[in-house]
């Protein structure tokens, strides 16, 4: 057995998943885990490597690649009475088990009268930068966001990725947790080790002359282009989205009815994005307060195609972030 | 050594007399369904399970109480036999928080809580992986329960049902697959989408032990079903029944039936699994005029009691339409 990394030690967003993974099998004889090469292979980005070892073929579970089947089959056992982990390898196959997540998991209870629910995590990676081309590289969350019934998490920083998990398995409701791809290797310490909650947005730098709203695979890429803001002397404040679904609306109006000015910054693609849904809420709710247009930076509307330098072009970069912030102020 | 009692169904006249009572009272109850539909007050899809009722009655009395069952969109004769009120069945239909899913579900959608009644799935085939996964938390937890699964043959056609066998017998998990292949997609027979129209086959090359039972006959069912019961209790794995039946009506109310004979039909419904047990209980002497009157009377007054029930049920509150979404409060 492994010893818990502490606070002050060292840990990757890969780790944190794993450490967040154990604690839960740890303190709840419900909780297993499923899915595609979790247990001998150690997982397909390596999150669940050792876990076969401590907890035994019961409760960390290979399936086939099979996602109907397995996903079905975590809507089943939550609604038995476990809290099932179902790991997706990517949100790419996830496709294959849209049928149980957006016609079983997302509707049951409401179907049922509220007699039942299913209380059941899904865990997948998503986004694209690892030259994994077109069938490997979504960012599908928006779309999974528009369905009520489920909640959906977007884990970006290393705390998020350490405790968000708890919260979600505490919830009685399905939650989606999406994983970006280009997270996993990313290192520090632990700067707040206690609960975290999946209701709110936060805001990761504070600013006062531009709010720029991104979530998972993203943020890092906007807190740099308000690095970059800050050396021409424009202060960006950041929010975390964290929560794609139930948003927290409340956080992103306060900020730009302060700022005046909004940049929305989605991996997935502009047309129906959950970019364009954070935007019609700015509209809806700050549309008086606003001193610019919304202002959008989405993933081109292409298939992500395989070359580096093709795929960096279609994906939200620091530049075209910190260009889109400085339009809103006429610069 | 097999408890020869837990196998073979009791024919004790009583028991036989409760066997044509459920099927009586699927049968009524549909007829009154489709009365009503006429007069719309009941909407939406309606699938009359009327011809297949020999399935549902046979196969939910091999079960326990703490088994889990999950049906599909043609469930109202799964819910009748599983114990679900017909008061609450009919007040569904209705759509009236009376209903067994509050109104909420409707024809294709009953849900009962008490008797582990999981539905009501109306995507052909959706039902399969859930109930793979019923049976994984029945083995997780150490239960003596199992996991039974209705589905028509259309389903056979879906990856869903493939997975769900697969992983079922890899983990051999306590699932009971009861396919009624009632011979029709909606309107596409059987032949015309599958290579391999056996269905029991396809279940062996899974090595999930599959039997052909005679859908019309109420106790051939009931017996198979005892079998297989038995045989998943004891762990090992998943078992497939093919429950060859035929649906007297149309798939829906919207259905002109151009897809078959009605030769075919009048054929079919010379083997009525109703006109059969009644035939064969009068021939042995176990039923007598006096007991299918009084069956019928008392159908009658449950239906017709339903029906007031349903009348005199409430509408849910515009106020609380977004309930039941989430648990709690969540903003959308």
């Amino acid at each position: 057995m492994t010893t818990l990394p502490q606070q002050s030690q060292e840990i990757s967003y890969r780790e944190a998943v794993r450490e967040a993974i154990r604690e839960a099998m740890v303190g709840d004889p419900r909780v297993f885990l499923m899915g595609e090469d979790v247990g001998r292979y150690g997982g397909c980005y390596a999150v669940t490597k050792g876990l076969l070892d401590e907890f035994g073929p019961e409760r960390i579970r290979d399936t086939p690649l099979s996602e109907s089947a397995f996903v079905g089959a975590g809507i089943g056992a939550a609604l038995g009475g476990m809290r099932p982990i179902v790991e997706v390898m990517t949100v790419n196959f996830s496709l294959l088990a849209l049928d149980q997540i957006v016609n079983n998991a997302a509707t049951l209870r409401h179907m049922s009268g509220g007699q039942f629910e299913v209380p059941l995590v899904i865990r997948m990676a998503t986004g694209a930068g690892r030259q994994l081309a077109a069938q490997h590289s979504h960012s599908l969350e928006g779309w999974y966001a528009h369905i009520p019934g489920i909640k959906v998490l977007a884990p970006a920083t290393l705390e998020d990725a350490r405790f968000m998990l708890a919260a979600a398995l505490a919830d009685p409701n399905p939650v989606l947790i999406f994983e970006h791809v280009m997270l996993y290797n990313m290192t520090g310490t632990l700067a707040d080790a206690g609960p975290v909650d999946i209701r709110s947005a936060k805001v990761r730098r504070s600013g006062r002359d531009v709010t720029l709203i991104a979530y998972g695979g993203t943020l890092f890429k906007t807190l740099a282009a308000a690095e970059m803001l800050a050396k021409e002397g424009i202060e960006a404040e950041v929010i975390d989205l964290r929560v794609l679904r139930p948003l927290d609306t409340g956080t992103i109006l306060a900020s730009v009815r302060r700022t005046r000015r909004a940049v929305i910054v989605d991996e997935g693609w502009r047309s129906g994005s959950l970019s364009a849904e954070v935007s019609a809420r700015i509209a809806e709710g700050a549309f008086w307060d606003l001193d610019a247009p919304v202002e959008r930076v989405c993933s081109a509307e292409v298939p992500i195609p395989y070359p580096r330098h093709l795929e960096e072009a279609a994906l939200p970069q620091p530049p075209g972030i910190a260009a889109a912030a400085k339009a809103t102020l006429g610069r | 050594m097999t408890d020869v009692h837990a196998i073979k169904p009791h024919l004790s006249r009583e028991h036989l007399l409760d066997l044509l009572r459920e099927m009586v009272r699927i049968r009524r109850f549909e007829e009154k369904c489709a009365e009503l539909y006429q007069q719309e007050k009941i909407r939406g899809f309606l699938h009359l399970y009327i011809g297949e009722e020999a399935v549902a009655v046979g196969a939910m009395r091999a079960l326990e109480p703490g088994d889990a069952v999950v049906a599909t969109y043609r469930e109202h004769g799964h819910a009748l036999a599983r114990g679900v009120s017909m008061d609450a069945i009919m007040a569904e239909m209705y759509g009236k928080i009376e209903g067994c899913s509050r109104g909420r579900g409707g024809s294709m959608h009953l849900f009962d809580a008490a008797t582990r009644f999981y539905g009501g799935n109306a995507i052909v085939g959706g039902g399969l992986p859930v109930a793979v996964g019923l049976g994984l938390a029945e083995k997780m937890q150490n239960r003596s329960g199992l996991a039974a699964c209705f589905f028509g043959e259309g389903a056979v056609a879906e990856g869903e049902f493939h997975e769900s066998l697969n992983l079922s017998e890899l983990w051999k998990l306590p699932v009971l697959f009861l396919c009624e292949n009632n011979l029709y997609a909606m309107g596409t027979r059987l032949e015309r989408s599958e290579s391999q129209p056996d269905i029991h086959v396809k279940a062996q090359s899974y090595n999930v032990p599959a039997e052909v039972v005679d859908g019309m006959d109420v106790v051939a069912v009931e017996a198979a079903t005892r079998k297989a019961v038995a045989a998943i209790r004891s762990g090992s794995g998943p078992v497939l029944l093919e429950c060859r039946t035929y649906r007297f009506r149309a798939h829906s109310m919207f259905d002109p039936q151009l897809y078959r004979d009605k030769a075919e039909v009048e054929e079919w419904r010379r083997r009525d699994p109703i006109d059969r047990l009644i035939s064969w209980t009068r021939q042995s002497g176990a039923l007598h005029d006096a007991d299918l009157a009084a069956i019928e009377a008392a159908v009658v007054k449950e239906v017709d009691r339903s029906v007031e029930f349903s009348e005199s049920g409430k509408w849910e509150k515009l106020e609380t339409l977004t309930a039941d979404v989430y648990a709690g409060e969540v903003p959308p």
